[in-house]
């Protein structure tokens, strides 16, 4: 990747990490630890990997994206915002009985989503169920996914690995979000899930490392991905909780509480600090 | 002589007869292709057949995920298991974006037989009735299960359909031309002035019988067939209270949540008479010969006569 386009994309995700922490702010109510740790990857996902078109978001040829981890809709709709497919105002009435731009994904009223989810385990399944319809079609689009990896702690996402391995998926590449944190704690004390590359390979993934907020780094996994034939590719994306908001990082209690006007404040300070590097650079 | 058939083998046929018509049906089954009789469509269109293994939560959201590109899927496994154990996945990844996915529920009922209550699945119609924007669909005979097949692939929207395991005989008149299948619509299969039986799946047949008997005895029962338990046909419903005075209603399900549930709900808001629901009485079932079991739960013809006799004579009110 290009210095100049690495740059792009970490001022857009910068711009993203805003929106998603002003929309939990303005609304109360949220999860922005998640949001702010898989923002790098949607970025890459949406600004470089994907092909999309948000004049024509049901494209049937488009390439799709699954927000398995639903709760993470302000990096979603914040991410969606950015790409045009509607305005960012629309941000305002996030989690609003005025509006509808639900606390999780909702595929009926928010262009560009392509999947309705939230309920942890289930977009894994849908994503499969869009890549098989891509393979008897013969169509050529990818499926990209989204997890958590509390999320993998639910049976489902095993039988939707097993799925993808039996069909030969090699239009999905899945992505775990491996922040090391959920609701109650660390997932290695919740529920211990690791080696999740030995697990994943077990069921006959194609396995990634990535460092989850290494923009160049991402987009070259996702193109790795699409050379691996006859099977899926999952990437396991090491990243930091609460990523760019340095009092959020790391803290299993920011997974689902919204700042304080002080706390926004700081992390306005901290991301609009890390545009201006960016844009120096 | 009348065809006699269990739903299920009538459902096989008629997905596998429609493969070709409809080239965006898929069908999915998770292990139980043989008894749900999706075989039959695996048999005619390989290709398009997709075995999920023992994994209906998976099986539900591919499903979806499916029909988010234009594809039918119908995903097939026992009642138990997809209105049942994937019941969250079938309300929020199929249900809530609306999506076009038909989840079929075999061996519904206690006519599992053998198997017991782990796999006699009571609740599905309940379960299902009550997720919002979900059509409910029971047909009580071959005839009526392909009419039932062919809608629901017309239809654009999530759908339940359940199946039945037993032989059951064919008592509509849709391939004579006698009655037409519109999803929503019950069916007049005996006309009464009485009292009548809104009856679902294959208690329509017990139903039709439990009305000759009556008949002798001098009461005129007319004969409802609600193969779609929802939406409910008011229309039809209430037209029957204001003539008959009075409802039994009969299902192979708990009498909890049900066909018997969704009527009186209705009946008694908008038209109000002794409604008297027929059923599995909130008790779980048990193994033996499906006729035993039917018989341990008082789903026989007779037990649904003396419903009736009890809805008359409350429809008469209390002894002076």
């Amino acid at each position: 990747m290009e210095r100049k386009e690495q740059k792009e994309l970490a001022i857009t995700a910068a711009k993203a990490r805003l929106l998603a922490v002003e929309a939990v702010h303005r609304c109360a109510s949220g999860h922005p630890g998640g949001s702010l740790s898989v923002l790098d990857v949607l970025t890459v996902l949406y600004f470089h990997t994907m092909r999309v078109d948000p004049k024509n978001p049901r494209d049937p040829g488009r390439d799709r994206f699954v927000l398995s981890k639903g709760h993470c809709t302000p990096a979603l709709y914040a991410t969606l915002a950015l790409r045009g497919y509607y305005d960012v105002k629309e941000l305002d009435l996030f989690r609003s009985i005025d509006g509808h731009m639900s606390g999780h994904p909702d595929m009926v009223n928010v262009p560009g989503v392509d999947m309705s989810t939230g309920s942890l385990g289930q977009g894994i399944s849908a994503a499969v169920g869009m890549a098989l319809a891509g393979k008897l079609d013969n169509k050529d689009y990818r499926v990209y996914a989204a997890l958590g990896d509390g999320e993998i702690e639910e049976g489902q996402v095993w039988e939707a690995a097993m799925a993808a391995a039996k069909y030969g998926l090699d239009n999905l590449c899945a992505v775990v979000d491996v922040n090391g944190l959920q609701i109650d704690g660390a997932t290695a004390d919740v529920m211990p899930s690791e080696p999740l590359d030995a697990k994943f390979a077990a069921f006959n993934w194609n396995v990634i490392h990535v460092d989850g907020h290494d923009i160049p780094a991402i987009a070259a996994a996702f193109d790795v991905a699409k050379t691996v034939k006859g099977r899926p590719t999952v990437l396991l994306a090491k990243t930091t909780k609460g990523k760019g908001v340095p009092f959020m990082e790391n803290d299993a209690g920011w997974h689902g509480k919204a700042p304080s006007d002080e706390q926004l404040e700081q992390a306005r300070a901290a991301l609009n600090e890390q545009i201006k590097e960016w844009e120096a650079m | 002589m009348a065809e006699k058939i269990a739903t299920r083998e009538a459902f096989g046929k008629a997905i596998a007869a429609m493969s070709a018509e409809y080239p965006e049906l898929v069908v999915l089954d998770a292990d139980l292709a043989g008894a749900t009789k999706s075989g039959e469509f695996k048999k005619a269109c390989p290709e398009r057949f997709l075995d999920m293994g023992i994994a209906e939560a998976n099986m539900v959201g591919v499903s979806a995920g499916l029909a988010t590109c234009g594809k039918k899927p119908f995903c097939c496994s026992f009642a138990m298991f997809t209105a049942g154990r994937a019941y969250e996945q079938v309300r929020n990844s199929v249900a809530y974006p609306h999506l076009n996915v038909k989840v079929v529920g075999s061996h519904g009922g206690l006519s599992v037989g053998e198997d017991g209550a782990t796999h006699q699945c009571i609740e599905d119609l309940s379960l299902m009735r009550t997720i919002p924007g979900m059509t409910v669909v029971n047909p009580c005979d071959g005839a009526e299960m392909r009419a039932a097949v062919k809608a629901l692939l017309e239809y654009d929207g999530p759908a339940y359909l359940r199946l039945g395991r037993s032989a059951v005989e064919t008592v509509t008149g849709y391939e004579s031309g006698e009655h037409t299948f519109t999803l929503g619509k019950g069916v007049t299969l005996r006309d009464g002035t009485d009292v009548t039986v809104v009856a679902t799946g294959m208690m329509v047949q017990l139903a039709l019988q439990a009305a000759e008997t009556l008949e002798e005895e001098g009461i005129s029962v007319r004969v409802l067939d609600f193969h779609t338990i929802k939406p409910l046909d008011k229309e039809l419903l209430q037209k029957a209270a204001e003539e008959t005075g009075a409802i039994v209603t009969s299902e192979e399900h708990n009498v909890i949540g049900g066909l018997g549930s969704a009527v009186a709900e209705f009946v008694s808001c908008h038209c109000p008479v002794p409604v008297i629901r027929h059923g599995v009485k909130d008790e779980f079932g048990r193994s033996g010969k499906a006729a035993a079991v039917l018989e341990a739960y008082g789903l026989t013809a007779e037990v649904l006569a003396k419903c009736v006799r009890h809805a008359v004579e409350k429809k008469a009110g209390p002894k002076q």
